[in-house]
């Protein structure tokens, strides 16, 4: 049986039960890669041996009797903004071309110790900065619905690997939207943990106090399950929060909202939100009402001013944070003939390695800490984030979750935004504020907007360190929502065609 | 033409500010677990973290956090109950993520003070120099250009990074600006960096070697004229590596400066290098064309946030403050303000303390240290105490005063033991040094020099006591200078028929 269309929990209990091995279920995995990511190009990098070894491996340990972690076996497609010792990393820029890590990230390690298979590494936007992963230095994603649409971004290749059933788990990292988007727009689920959540370390910072890494899946549950693998303090992380992992997976089996109270924000489904994201938006809280759940509106009047100071914190940040790399001791070197002193050939290979969009935000953020200027922009704007937290704490005090559409819109032609970054930034107008604020957020399928037949995300935010509540509440919408409409959203996605 | 320093502090005011940068001499690195060790193979002591790699992040080292305390806690300072690091960017080779961590507007320890004593021409006299701040960083890598003549960038083949130093912790302790020294600003600066160092020192928390350079002074001046109220520009004098080096530095500075203005030039606000061969600086790169650091809070570390039992648990295990001790020392040894200022200048406190600790008198101790040790010393440009222990120093003085030894042989041990010819015993049995102490050896010497020089004999028959210096000497020199002048002496008149 080819189990690739299946969810992860479901291969997992086939692992269990002996149904099927860890080294069937990665070769199966590797077909569909071969069969299919030439067309969707979600993968930058394949480790075959080391992904055989490693399913050979947990099959041993299975057949001896040792107990496993619940998705021991199960593969896993890893962004490339996480550090994997000894694979190439590149974050997807021609900065890092070449370069092996030295040492695992703290959620590789994790992936590694409960026996997750990891296939490859994925395609993303250059150093996480963009909304489409059209700023990949090594090309595109294209969106498994519509192979002429973006796939979202910056985590575009995990979100299309999972729509394209090349892998039933990947992980994304979110620094303004990267999970929530490419999983809006591509059909799936994925996870923004509670800041702090999930250790950072050996995660390529773009923003260092807006950057989470989180679970992305097919369903809720699979989010889930992943999401207790990699979660929990690291002491090798000082912004690691050192408490109890939320109970996320008990909490997405509940499949009951009663009495909990839904906000719905009122100022994220105004102006720029597409009909049909939003027809399936209210259709989706009629649901839950149906469930049990108590609608509240309640409005966060400072969400006007989170993009904004956004797009000067996150700058700010990447603008120190990317400083490393100039040549000297890892990724390209560019004009080292041995006429050029070390300044010159920083510069020039900081030319040649950086896109355009990380260099836009490089320059703005480097302007918006230069002195005199400092309080005007980053001062401004850590001032409107903490407006922000001080929004969500009321909205909070009347309602269990937030939720509104992910993403404004559905999947746009690739090439659509080339000249246009602000309408880029617009696309992450509804995640961002939970970046800014720390705070835990999904998205999840709600259906298909009616002008283009192409998925709409449903998104739930949730207080800090109550990542269980997004949960409790996501599980229960994708029950009803799968109820609703017989068979899960993916299994209306035309099957890839590859041009030959 | 130059002018003396005289006549530059005749007629401008000096205004110091130092900034002392201390290696912490924790085990392993500010922000990560790596090694610390001086002088270990290039790269050996690094990791992701310390090398800057994609990913890696800082974890604070508590022990790094305890020791700032510490010295805060031994200036006098306020400990933040709330500090923050801060990212210094700027690029450079020797810098992995191209941003210094640091602390910048909330440093861990503000407004302390540390009061030092210097001589002055109306006697030993105190200055406090107020503490600005006390803020915890990360030491970079170095940089080791090759195929130059002078070892610096300009004119080098290629360079060499070594990152072992990256990642080290530092602390930099900023002084406000001390006015009002006039010529007495050198003294002033130096013995505020060598109050300093025995302070941090005697906290355990630095090897405090700046010919290491685990401690180093950059030296701020600016100087305005005589009853300006006015600051003058000042420059800064980087990396200046050496007690006398920060005297020679300000008295450069001051002297360069009233030129500059003697001569209607103004001062530059620049960064110097000192320049150890001249005692001169020469310009580095000008500050007003400095890069902006862009300082802002760094994402990647928590507020330190110590607790007051903490502080206080620390401020219970300071020692006893070196000054205070000092005080103790000098009453107990009975010293003038003058001689223990000179043992303080020298260094030689705490040998002293040693050798009196050996049962030595207090007196001969400290004039053996500061004497004929001291000369050596100099002469071989070591420092005294890597020369004789105390204990080899106490065991000769019990010799002189047992008269088993005169002054005179026992520069001749102190001579041996140096060489390396063993314990003051071991030299005087391998040397054959020993006082003649048997009176009928002595006499057959005295017996020969009256024989030799009849006339003086008689002189001094005759009540010319003075002429006895011509025996005496003869008969030292016949002995070799084993013998006992005193006792020579005795043994002589008492013989002529005068004792």
């Amino acid at each position: 049986m080819n189990y690739i269309k299946s969810n992860a929990s479901v291969m997992a209990a086939a692992l269990a039960n002996g149904e099927t091995t860890s080294v069937e279920l990665t070769e199966q995995h590797f077909e569909q890669i071969e069969k299919v990511d030439g067309a969707v190009h979600a993968f930058l990098y394949l480790d075959r041996e080391g992904a055989m070894e490693q399913a050979h491996a947990i099959d041993t340990r299975r057949s001896d009797g040792e107990e496993l972690s619940p998705l021991a076996g199960v593969p896993l497609a890893l962004k490339d903004v996480m550090t994997q010792k000894g694979i190439p990393t590149t974050c997807g820029s021609k900065m890092l071309e070449g370069w092996r890590p030295p040492y695992d990230s703290t959620v590789v390690s994790r992936l590694k110790d409960a026996g997750i298979v990891i296939l490859g590494k994925t395609n993303m936007d250059e150093f996480a900065m963009g909304s489409s992963t059209e700023n990949s230095a090594y090309g595109p994603t294209h969106n498994p619905w519509d192979l002429t649409k973006i796939p979202g971004g910056s985590g575009g290749g995990s979100a299309a690997a999972l729509a394209a059933f090349e892998a039933p788990l990947a992980i994304g990292t979110d620094t303004g939207g990267s999970i929530r988007q490419p999983a809006a727009v591509t059909g799936t689920v994925g996870v923004k943990p509670t800041y702090g959540g999930v250790s950072r370390y050996g995660l390529i910072a773009f923003s260092s106090s807006l950057d989470q890494a989180g679970p992305c899946a097919r369903t809720v549950l699979d989010a889930a399950l992943l999401h207790e693998v990699i979660a929990g303090h690291d002491e090798r992380d000082s912004t690691s929060i050192n408490q109890p992992v939320p109970a996320v997976v008990k909490a997405a089996k509940k499949l009951d909202v009663k009495g909990l109270k839904i906000g719905v924000v009122k100022e994220l489904q105004g102006e720029g939100f597409q009909a049909g994201v939003l027809h399936r938006f209210h259709e989706a809280l009629d649901l839950l009402v149906e469930a049990g759940a108590e609608i509240v509106n309640v409005s966060c009047p400072s969400f006007d001013y989170a993009l904004a100071a956004y797009y000067l914190i996150a700058p700010s940040e990447c603008s120190s944070n990317l400083a490393r790399f100039d040549s000297m001791r890892y990724g390209i070197r560019v004009g080292d003939d041995g006429s050029k002193s070390a300044e010159e050939v920083m510069n020039l290979t900081r030319h040649a390695g950086f896109g355009p969009e990380v260099k836009r935000r490089i320059i703005l953020g480097t302007y918006a800490l230069s002195s005199g200027f400092y309080d005007a922009y980053y001062g401004s704007a850590q001032k409107v984030r903490t407006l922000l937290i001080q929004d969500f704490n009321s909205a909070f005090a009347e309602a269990d979750v937030l939720v509104s559409p992910t993403s404004p819109t559905t999947a746009f032609p690739i090439g659509q935004n080339d000249n246009d970054p602000l309408a880029m930034y617009l696309n992450d107008i509804a995640t961002i504020p939970a970046n800014m604020a720390g705070i835990g957020a999904m998205s999840l399928p709600s259906g298909l907007a009616e002008e283009d037949n192409l998925p709409a995300g449903f998104h739930i935010m949730s207080p800090a360190m109550k990542d269980d509540l997004m949960y409790q509440v996501g599980g229960t919408l994708e029950a009803a929502l799968l109820n609703k409409w017989g068979a899960p959203l993916l299994s209306n996605a035309p099957d890839v065609v590859v041009n030959s | 033409m130059t002018l003396s320093f005289e006549q530059a502090v005749s007629r401008y005011q000096p205004t110091l500010g130092l900034e002392v940068h201390v290696e912490l001499n924790t085990a392993s690195k500010m922000f990560c677990s790596c090694a610390t060790i001086f002088g270990a193979e290039p790269n050996t002591q690094t990791c992701p973290v310390c090398l800057g790699m994609p990913g890696a992040l800082p974890v604070v080292n508590r022990k790094a956090i305890e020791s700032s305390i510490l010295i805060g806690l031994a200036l006098n300072c306020s400990i933040a109950p709330y500090s923050r690091f801060a990212r210094k960017n700027y690029f450079y080779p020797d810098m992995p993520k191209n941003f210094q961590t640091s602390q910048f507007d909330e440093p861990i320890c503000v407004n302390g003070f540390l009061d030092v004593e210097i001589d002055t021409d109306e006697g030993v006299q105190t200055f406090r120099v107020e503490i600005e701040r006390v803020h915890m960083e990360e030491d970079t890598g170095k940089s080791l250009h090759m195929g130059g003549a002078t070892g610096r960038i300009h004119g080098a083949d290629y360079s060499l990074l070594d990152y072992n130093r990256a990642g080290i912790p530092l602390v930099e302790i900023v002084t406000k600006i001390i006015p009002n020294t006039g010529k007495y600003a050198p003294q002033v600066a130096r013995a505020y960096v060598s109050q300093l160092r025995d302070i941090l020192r005697s906290l355990g928390v630095s090897d405090v070697k700046m010919e290491q350079g685990s401690m180093r002074c950059d030296v701020n001046l600016s100087i305005s004229p005589v009853g300006s109220e006015k600051l003058g520009t000042r420059s800064e004098t980087k990396n200046v590596n050496s007690l006398r080096s920060v005297e020679r530095a300000v008295v450069g500075e001051i002297i360069r400066q009233a030129g500059r203005l003697d001569n209607g030039e103004r001062i530059v606000q620049e960064t110097r290098h000192f320049l150890e061969e001249s005692g001169q600086t020469r310009p580095g790169r000008s500050k007003e064309e400095a890069e902006d650091y862009r300082y802002f809070p760094e994402p990647d570390l928590v507020p330190v946030v110590p607790e007051s039992s903490w502080i206080e648990a620390l401020r219970a295990t300071l020692p006893e403050k070196p000054s205070v001790r000092r005080k103790r020392l000098q009453e107990a040894w009975a010293v003038p303000d003058k001689e223990m200022a000179a043992l303080v200048n020298a260094e030689l406190v705490d040998v002293v303390e040693a050798t009196i600790d050996c049962g030595a008198e207090p007196g001969r101790a400290r004039s053996w240290w500061l004497g004929e040790i001291s000369r050596i010393a100099n002469e071989k440009s070591v420092s005294p105490v890597s020369l004789i222990t105390p204990a080899q120093v106490a065991e000769i003085i019990s010799l002189i005063i047992t008269g088993e030894l005169t002054d005179k042989l026992a520069r001749q041990v102190i001579e041996g033991v140096i060489a390396g010819e063993g314990s003051p015993s071991e030299v005087m049995e391998g040397r054959g040094l020993k006082v003649l102490s048997d009176d009928s050896a002595l006499m057959v010497a005295i017996e020969a020099a009256i024989a030799a020089q009849p006339d003086t004999a008689e002189r001094i028959r005759g009540g010319n006591i003075p002429a006895a210096g011509a025996l005496i000497g003869a008969v030292m020199k016949s002995t070799g200078g084993q013998a006992d002048a005193a006792k020579v002496r005795e043994l002589l008149l008492k013989h002529l028929g005068q004792g």
